[in-house]
């Protein structure tokens, strides 16, 4: 089985800083079921790691939005999941993950890879430096393509990875429980360092995704960064 | 003695939170369970009415219940909310699935702060609580329910209950908040096992109530839909008024009796189901308890198996067929459907089993029945004529499987899947008659998930053990089909999906067979120079025998 694991340092390619968590989950799929695996363990993240849209009042006080969810059936995985109403959200997820997809379908790609998500502060300095990106809790989804043979392999491996889809939902619900480091909840001109305020019904914390590539010799051989938020302060 | 900590207005919001929080979860839960996809908006406009900042709907009813159950009280030490599922079969058997519990032990946190992060936590395990509502068993059972069975809840709060869970159960954690008062605790205890309870086990409790969540009970509420619609928007009122539960004005019942477990009556329609063709399809003997499945979400596969008994074999993937006894006495005898809608009827247990009894084809449905798989215990669950000896006469007992599907004539099969004796093929008796292994038989080994068990195959190859677990004989067992979309009975009342996947992994030909089939060339190979070598010494023999023909 694929157990949860947290470790202290970090993937190659990203650079958490010292209190940044870290936490990989390991899945085999078939092909097919790439993105709606990566969908449901990053939605399932971000439901935890968003809130409704702050409104800031007088005073320094804020009122927050309301934050809606629906249920996701996947098509090619015996699983539902659950993942946070905003159309935004999910197009934003789905184009990262598509680009994973094609990443790994590529050539020089033996079917492994990783894609993470990745939750940062801003932290603003004085000119001229440029504003820090400060991670603070970094999720890893290691993926392993695997082929099948007949039909029959296949109809295994949807039920197959639907459980284990599972206990992945499971183990991220542990680890957001542990109610560990979050930042702070920002006043009005901080808002912008700590969430991303970009969209209209939601309010996720800042992230980034990005992904690898592994190539069969097991070395990353494509590292590539996509921003999704935009973010002009940045690296 | 916990409050002198806290300021009375924080406790107040405490309770309020734990309150609202607990009515909350109840909701998720149920709903969950709805067997429908749910769907809330966001709003980034607060509406007020949103508790932990996420819309989760209320079900007025379900409000009510939880509210009934606790009673003005809220979760504490000793004193926790549970919320139970269960299922229910259209025969009226029923098995709980899940038990929710929603508690509070004494580890307090005092520094935490009550208005804020025990709110935004809480917002928080409730989300984990969406998350996880969607990853236990149940929830797929949940979505397919509808004519087989269907799913209940019941609120109760006080002592958590879980022996009705059967053995083994399993216990998610969805998360804990400290509050200076305790910590919450909210879990779920899971039946894994999926394996029909033996009527030894199921006593003859008042069916389990609560509202039945499926789409034969008129909805009390004016909405005419049957559940909720996904696209409830907050704000709009969909022609369905709910009270607002955030009403500060609301009074909590302030009633302290020992208010027993929540229970509502509802009624069910009988769904209803297809008279089964009495068809001789199958082969494979599954013993049968009432409306037994097993069902594990790693081996889903055991869908091969067939249905159970008592409903109709329209949803079914095969047709249900009682052996009155396949006995020597009565060779073929099948119970054929019941009266009452044409569902089977199964044979109320009786006392003591009686001749008059044995003779009893069918008896009319009235209430629950179940069907004890006999104790086989030494026997060879899997023999059908063996069906009736040293089992007691009652009919009910026969109800052991019969699912005769005529085996096709070449087919490698063990000899102890098909009682040569009944069965219809030609060539049986060149059937091979060493006792092999099931395995190449995709009815009784599916194909393999090498890591878990199929608890199938614990049960059929339940010789000797076919009590197997702990006094619990009946863990023989067998699987619903659920039926997938679209399909329908017809001449072979068997679900497409079913039929690809049975036969999808044929057994071999015994010829093909390598062991088999080389074997007996092999043996006819070597014996014919013997052969040859015989007639050849008696060839004068042979002619001085033609010529006394001519």
């Amino acid at each position: 089985s694929c157990p949860l694991s947290t470790r202290c340092c970090a993937p190659s390619g990203a650079a958490p800083a010292m209190n940044c968590r870290a936490e990989v989950l390991e899945v085999s799929v078939e092909g097919r079921q790439v993105e709606e695996a990566m969908l449901a363990v990053l939605h399932t993240v971000l439901l935890h790691r968003s809130t409704g849209k702050f409104h800031y009042k007088k005073e320094g006080t804020y009122s927050i939005g309301t934050v809606g969810t629906q249920d996701v059936d996947c098509d090619f995985i015996d699983f539902a999941y659950v993942r946070v109403s905003s159309e935004e959200l999910d197009r934003a997820l789905r184009k990262a993950v598509g680009e994973f997809k094609d990443a790994l379908r590529g050539s020089g790609s033996d079917g492994m890879g990783q894609i993470s998500l990745e939750f940062y502060q801003k932290k603003k300095s004085r000119w001229p430096f440029s504003d820090e990106c400060i991670p603070w809790e970094l999720w890893t989804i290691k993926v392993n393509v695997v082929n099948l043979a007949n039909e029959q392999e296949r109809q295994i491996c949807r039920e197959k990875v639907g459980e284990k889809l599972c206990e992945k939902i499971i183990n991220i619900v542990e680890v957001m429980n542990r109610h560990e480091y979050l930042p702070k909840m920002p006043t009005q001109s901080e808002v912008d360092n700590v969430f991303d305020t970009s969209l209209k019904d939601v309010q996720p914390y800042l992230y980034k995704i990005s992904y690898q590539i592994t190539d069969s010799l097991g070395t990353s051989v494509t590292t590539t960064m996509r921003r999704l938020i935009k973010d002009t302060l940045a690296l | 003695a916990m409050d002198t900590d806290l300021s009375s207005q924080d406790r107040k919001d405490l309770d309020k939170f734990i309150k609202f929080f607990a009515l909350k979860t109840v909701q998720v839960i149920v709903q969950a369970r709805l067997g429908e996809k749910i769907c809330t908006r966001s709003s980034s406009s607060p509406t007020g009415s949103d508790w932990f900042n996420l819309a989760i709907k209320d079900i007025p009813e379900v409000t009510h219940e939880a509210k009934k159950a606790l009673a003005g009280q809220l979760p504490a030490v000793g004193r926790s909310m549970c919320v139970e599922i269960s299922l229910k079969t259209s025969e009226g058997d029923s098995m709980e699935l899940e038990i929710w519990c929603l508690e509070m032990n004494e580890k307090c946190d005092k520094e935490i702060k009550v208005s804020y992060t025990v709110y935004n936590r809480l917002s928080l395990l409730l989300k984990s609580l969406l998350a996880i509502t969607r990853v236990t068993p149940a929830y797929r059972l949940s979505r397919k329910q509808g004519h087989e069975y269907v799913i209940l809840y019941r609120i109760y709060f006080g002592e958590v209950q879980l022996s009705g869970l059967g053995e083994g159960f399993q216990t998610v954690r969805v998360g804990t908040v400290g509050t200076p008062v305790g910590t919450i605790t909210l879990s779920c205890a899971y039946r894994i096992n999926l394996a029909f309870m033996s009527t030894r086990q199921f006593e003859r409790t008042p069916p389990i109530m609560g509202i039945i969540i499926d789409h034969f009970v008129d909805r009390p509420y004016p909405s005419s839909s049957p559940m909720h619609p996904c696209n409830y928007r907050a704000g709009e009122d969909n022609g369905a008024v709910y009270p607002s539960v955030e009403d500060s004005q609301e009074v909590c019942t302030t009633s302290f009796s020992t208010s027993p477990p929540s229970q509502c009556v509802f009624t069910v329609t009988k769904a209803h189901f297809q008279t089964p063709p009495p068809v001789v399809t199958d082969t494979l003997k599954v013993p049968v308890m009432g409306l037994a499945f097993s069902h594990q979400l790693s081996s889903s596969r055991l869908s091969y198996q067939p249905a159970a008994l008592g409903v109709g074999s329209a949803d079914m993937g095969y047709p249900v067929l009682f052996a009155g006894g396949l006995n020597a006495a009565h060779p073929h005898q099948l119970i054929g459907p019941g009266k009452e809608g044409g569902v089977p009827s199964v044979p109320t247990q009786p006392a003591h089993g009686t001749q008059a009894d044995q003779e009893r084809m069918c008896t009319p449905l009235d209430g629950v029945h179940y069907s004890a798989a006999t104790p086989s215990s030494s026997e060879d669950t899997e023999t059908v004529s063996n069906s009736s000896e040293g089992k007691c006469g009652s009919p009910h007992d026969l109800l052991e499987t019969i699912f005769i599907r005529k085996v096709g004539a070449f087919v490698n099969k063990p000899i102890n899947q098909v009682t040569m004796a009944n069965l219809d093929i030609p060539f049986a008796m060149f059937a091979p008659k060493n006792v092999e292994l099931e395995d190449n038989d995709p009815m009784v080994n599916p194909p393999e998930s090498p890591e878990t068990e199929s608890p199938l195959q614990g049960s059929l190859h339940s010789e000797g053990s076919s009590g197997s677990s702990t006094g619990n004989t009946h863990d023989d067992f067998v699987m619903i089909d659920f039926k997938p979309a679209f399909s329908k009975d017809d001449i072979l009342p068997m679900d497409l999906g079913t039929f690809y996947r049975e036969f999808q992994n044929p057994p071999q030909l015994s010829s093909l067979s390598i062991d088999i089939g080389a074997q007996s060339m092999a043996e006819d190979l070597d014996s014919l120079p013997e052969k040859l070598a015989v007639h050849e010494k008696n060839v004068k023999e042979f002619d001085a025998f033609v010529e006394t023909l001519q």
